[in-house]
């Protein structure tokens, strides 16, 4: 009936297990195997955007290429000419993940998805251009991997290509009314000679 | 009560007994367990012979004219548990017994904002009494600590709420929950704790890394969640607290029951369930805020007065959505965003937690004895177990879409013993050992580079506190701890990070393997953390006493500050750690001034914190990819002071009226750049008009005031450069929002709805003018505003 008469060698009885428990378990979970690295999706590394004239000529291609990612490389932006004025030209845009061997080819994704997705261009005030869209998603509305660029006169400036998912659609067009989030975007510095 | 029992008892039976022939004696001393010293006034009863005696003062009692044979003898005393013992009596029989003479220290207080020593005698601490903390039953442990003045919080919105003492947070701030210090991931900003407020009876808050018996690292302070000790006694008793929440139309529901037995056996069993849909700030839906939340936990054990055990276990689980429009996809939104002033998605009310959202589960298992020696002490032993899993939820597409971006799991395993000698009436020693296992697994599956990457930790640390009282007036605190730390990771960093931070010059024996892109290292490091503490308690009167407290912390950096690496998707920020940093060293200097009388009191903690290579987390400037530009938070170590003040007090105007003040102020500044630290809580004071009237059913009404200063103190901004504007930008992010005033209201009245059935009815509504304002200490300020007006109802039912 009396607990209080427990001597100090009973209690030791009870500790007994307790202490072989917590080996237990200290002893039971270290492992040394090496992490493995992590398969990283959804990454686009590079946009190649070639820009075939109608009627002939030269294509001028703009590349972004940012293999480290969110890494502390700025991605490497490349245009390959000058654009003429006065000329229409057709824009196919093609988007890889590099970060995998072949590189993994982005756009078929992004096409598939097309409801999801869209492009869009943005005309700095200085650069004398306008652009309208050659692709559409299933419900009719922009999707943009195919595009057009119209030049004007000579001039100089930016053209900012921004690829959004989760977006709104339709939208009125602009960024702001879209919404959803960025995939891409990148500002190209383009000249066009006359 | 007992006495009268015993005596009316007595004397009903006298008569019956005093026919019988018996002339044996039982006398002795009745003893307090601890010091030995001599108890009066405790009552001797010889069970089945119905005869009583009371010692005098020097603890003698005598009992005459007993019977021989094997009897039970009560032993009660006003300030002790009542002891039941099995003696022989034959002749004249000499027994002393034993008591544990603590009892009058687990009587509950319930007075807010007053010095309450337990857990240090000569530091800061406040305590918060289990009426306070039913009355955030609906809310959170960091909601309700900000009663206490000097805590505030750093939010995530209205339901993270990661508390902050002083000015300081996240691992500076040690949450010891029943005994077990949290392990529950608290490196991130956006980690609240994993406890559930309906679990704790009592919460103390210790200002400072004055507390060396549970860390030395703590050098913010050290929340201590207790439950209510059990008395040994047949009982049945419980609770359940229902609560209704009109912002977020949800509510909570929390039971508790508990079983305790006078063969020192308990049991005791709680639940609660929370549930919220989006939150509304007074102008709009605050779309995808919603929570749920469940608790559990099971307490069992025997505690007797020269030993005890105990099993713990608790289950914690928060599903809680994150603001949506707080995903942001680089600089130019963020802009727009602090620009803008309006969150940039705003949808219909609704109970579906969507994305970005977390996903945290938190099991805790424990395991504690206790043994009495005789006029020694007490040797305490303690494991426990924790397991934490967490997974984060972001805003993704395709096949991924329900992926989890953040996928942890943090197991920890803790041996603890101390021994506490207290059979010296004026010194009271503790020294202890604790010994501390940790795995940390980051799952690959995210298909998202790891956060925080895998690791052990091993932690060893050994401590020795002394009190001495000197006399009735002066008492005198020292303390010293020394802890041990290693971390072993394992972790991928990109090759182009890895030259960028310059680590393939000061740690190239790390790398273990050259993927291409990619290296796999292997950093270890060793921590040798040093803290020592020292303070005086002066008692100036009945009512007043000073304390005085010196304390010297030394933190290890934790995981998020060491090997932080990438884009924190949720908070579209790159934040960068920096496997150079090392620890940080806290020199706290604090004074409590208390004076306390029944119409008025006033409470004043000045303190001054030098914290030696300060480790902070601050944007820095921006780093660009083929999503756009993020702004980049890097940590860096600085010197740094804290200086501050927190005065409460209370005046009683009339009978019924009262009104209660409180203002707090923190100054940070970072002595090396000579500027001000980021992330400091803004001047605050709340006051409180109540009115009391226990006549009328223990009617209670609070009116309170809550005002904010704008921080007017703070780092500079940064200035980026916008792809969309294609010019440089100022990037508003450490621009403080302005001042703002809250008005709250608390109502309380009490009914008794049969004999063991009371219920106690609370209305509060804070922001009771629906105002619109923004915290600077909420990472959300920069998309949305905070919360609206919020009306709780809740009915508790004691039984």
């Amino acid at each position: 009936m009396n607990l209080f008469y427990l001597t100090p060698v009973k209690n030791l009885k009870t500790l007994i297990p307790l202490l072989a428990l917590t080996g237990l378990f200290f002893g039971s979970c270290s492992d040394d195997d090496d992490p493995e690295p992590v398969n990283e999706e959804e990454v686009i590394t590079t946009m190649t955007i070639t820009l075939t004239p109608q009627g002939g000529g030269t294509a001028v291609i703009l590349e972004s290429r940012d293999l480290d990612g969110d890494g502390p490389n700025p991605p490497v932006v490349t245009v390959s000419d000058n654009l003429k004025a006065g000329t229409t030209y057709t824009g196919a845009i093609v988007l890889l993940n590099e970060t995998e061997t072949p590189a993994e080819n982005i756009t078929e994704e992004v096409e598939e998805e097309s409801e999801e997705h869209q492009f869009f261009f943005t005309v700095g005030n200085t650069l004398s251009a306008t652009t309208a869209y050659l692709n559409f998603d299933g419900n009719g509305y922009p999707l943009g991997t195919e595009f057009e660029l119209e030049t004007q006169s000579a001039s100089a400036g930016s053209l900012t290509v921004t690829l959004r998912h989760d977006l709104k659609k339709p939208n009125d067009g602009t960024l702001s009314d879209a919404g959803g989030e960025t995939d891409i975007a990148q500002t190209f510095d383009l000249a066009i000679i006359p | 009560m007992r006495y009268i029992l015993v005596i009316i008892l007595f004397t009903f039976l006298y008569p019956a007994v005093s026919a019988q022939q018996c002339d044996a004696t039982l006398s002795g001393k009745i003893l307090d367990f601890h010091d030995q010293t001599s108890l009066a006034g405790a009552t001797v009863l010889v069970i089945g012979q119905n005869k009583m005696a009371f010692t005098g003062f020097d603890g003698d009692y005598r009992i005459e004219n007993l019977c021989d044979g094997t009897f039970e003898v009560e032993v009660s005393h006003p300030q002790c548990t009542t002891v039941l013992y099995q003696i022989v009596i034959s002749g004249d029989t000499r027994r002393d017994f034993e008591m544990e003479h603590h009892l009058e220290e687990l009587e509950e207080v319930q007075v807010v904002g007053e010095l309450l020593p337990e857990n240090t005698s000569t530091a800061q601490e406040q305590r918060l009494s289990t009426a306070t903390l039913e009355g955030y039953s609906g809310g959170s442990l960091g909601d309700a600590l900000k009663e206490i003045s000097g805590v505030s919080s750093l939010n995530t919105g209205s339901n993270i709420v990661k508390p902050s003492i002083n000015g300081l947070t996240g691992s500076r701030v040690l949450i010891l929950n029943d005994g077990v210090r949290m392990q529950d991931m608290e490196w991130g900003d956006e980690h609240a704790p994993n406890v559930d407020i309906n679990s704790a009876d009592q919460v103390s808050v210790i200002k400072g890394a004055s507390a060396l018996k549970y860390a030395g690292d703590a050098i913010g302070g050290v929340v201590v969640v207790e439950r209510e000790r059990v008395a040994i006694q047949d009982s049945l008793y419980g609770k359940t607290l229902l609560s209704g929440i009109s912002n977020g139309r949800g509510g909570s529901v929390s039971t508790e029951l508990t079983r305790t037995f006078a063969s020192g056996w308990y049991l005791n069993g709680q639940a609660s369930y929370k549930r919220l849909g989006d939150r509304e700030a007074p102008d709009y839906i605050l779309s995808n805020t919603g929570m749920q939340q469940l608790g559990l936990s099971f307490h069992a054990g025997k505690r007797l007065l020269n030993q005890g055990w105990d099993v713990d276990y608790s289950f914690y689980r928060a599903d809680i959505a994150i603001l949506r429009a707080s995903h942001i996809g680089n600089v130019d939104d963020l802009i727009e965003s602090i620009n803008s002033g309006e969150p940039s998605v705003i949808e219909p009310f609704t109970y579906i937690l969507g994305v970005p959202r977390q996903e945290v589960t938190h099991h805790m298992g424990k395991l504690n004895y206790y043994l009495r020696m005789k006029g020694v002490g007490k040797w305490t032993i303690q494991y426990d177990f924790q397991y934490n899993q967490r997974f984060e939820f972001d805003v993704r597409v395709g096949a991924d879409r329900d992926k989890p971006a953040i996928d942890l799991e943090l197991t920890t395993h803790s041996l603890l013993t101390d021994f506490t000698w207290d059979a010296s009436r004026n010194l009271e020693v503790t020294a202890g050992l604790l010994g501390r296992y940790q795995d940390n697994f980051a799952n690959p599956d995210t298909g998202v580079r790891r956060l925080i990457p895998d690791y052990q930790r091993f932690e060893f640390g050994s401590f020795a506190i002394a009190e001495y009282q000197l006399d009735n007036d002066w008492l005198f605190e020292a303390g010293i701890r020394y802890d041990f730390s290693r971390i072993d990771a394992k972790k991928f960093y990109r090759t182009s990070r890895w030259e960028e931070r310059g680590y393939d010059i000061d740690f190239p024996d790390f790398v273990v393997e050259d993927l291409g892109t990619q290296l796999l290292t292997n950093p270890v490091f060793n921590y040798n953390n040093l803290s020592a503490t020292s303070g005086l308690r002066w008692q100036l009167d009945r009512q007043t006493d000073l304390r005085a407290n010196y304390a010297l912390g030394q933190r290890a950096p934790n995981p998020a500050e060491l090997f932080s690496d990438g884009l924190h998707h949720s908070a579209a920020r790159i934040e960068l750690g920096d496997l150079r940093i090392g620890n940080e060293t806290s020199q706290r200097i604090s004074l409590a001034f208390n004076h306390t009388e029944r119409r008025w009191g006033l409470n004043v903690e000045p303190y001054l914190n030098f914290i030696g290579d300060f480790i902070l987390l601050e944007p820095t400037g921006v780093e660009f990819t083929i999503r756009g530009a993020f702004p980049v938070w890097s940590y860096r170590q600085t010197d740094s002071r804290l200086v501050g003040a927190d005065i409460s007090g209370f005046y009683q105007w009339a009978t019924n009226w009262e009104t209660r003040h409180r203002f707090s102020i923190t100054k940070g500044t970072d002595l090396d750049k000579d500027q001000a630290l980021i992330n400091m809580p803004a001047p605050i004071t709340r006051n409180e008009l109540v009115f009391q009237k226990p006549e009328w059913k223990q009617l209670r009404i609070g009116l309170e005031s809550t005002y904010v200063f704008r921080q007017n103190e703070f780092p500079p901004n940064i200035f980026v450069f916008s792809p969309t504007q294609q010019e440089e930008v100022e990037l508003e992010i450490n621009t403080p929002p302005e001042a703002y005033h809250l008005l709250g209201l608390r109502a309380e009245m009490e009914f008794e709805l049969s004999g063991t059935l009371v219920m106690n009815t609370g209305l509060t509504i804070t922001n009771l003018l629906n105002t619109s304002y923004r915290d600077y200490l909420n990472r959300n300020r920069y998309f949305a505003d905070d919360l609206g007006r919020n009306i709780m109802l809740q009915l508790k039912f004691n039984y």
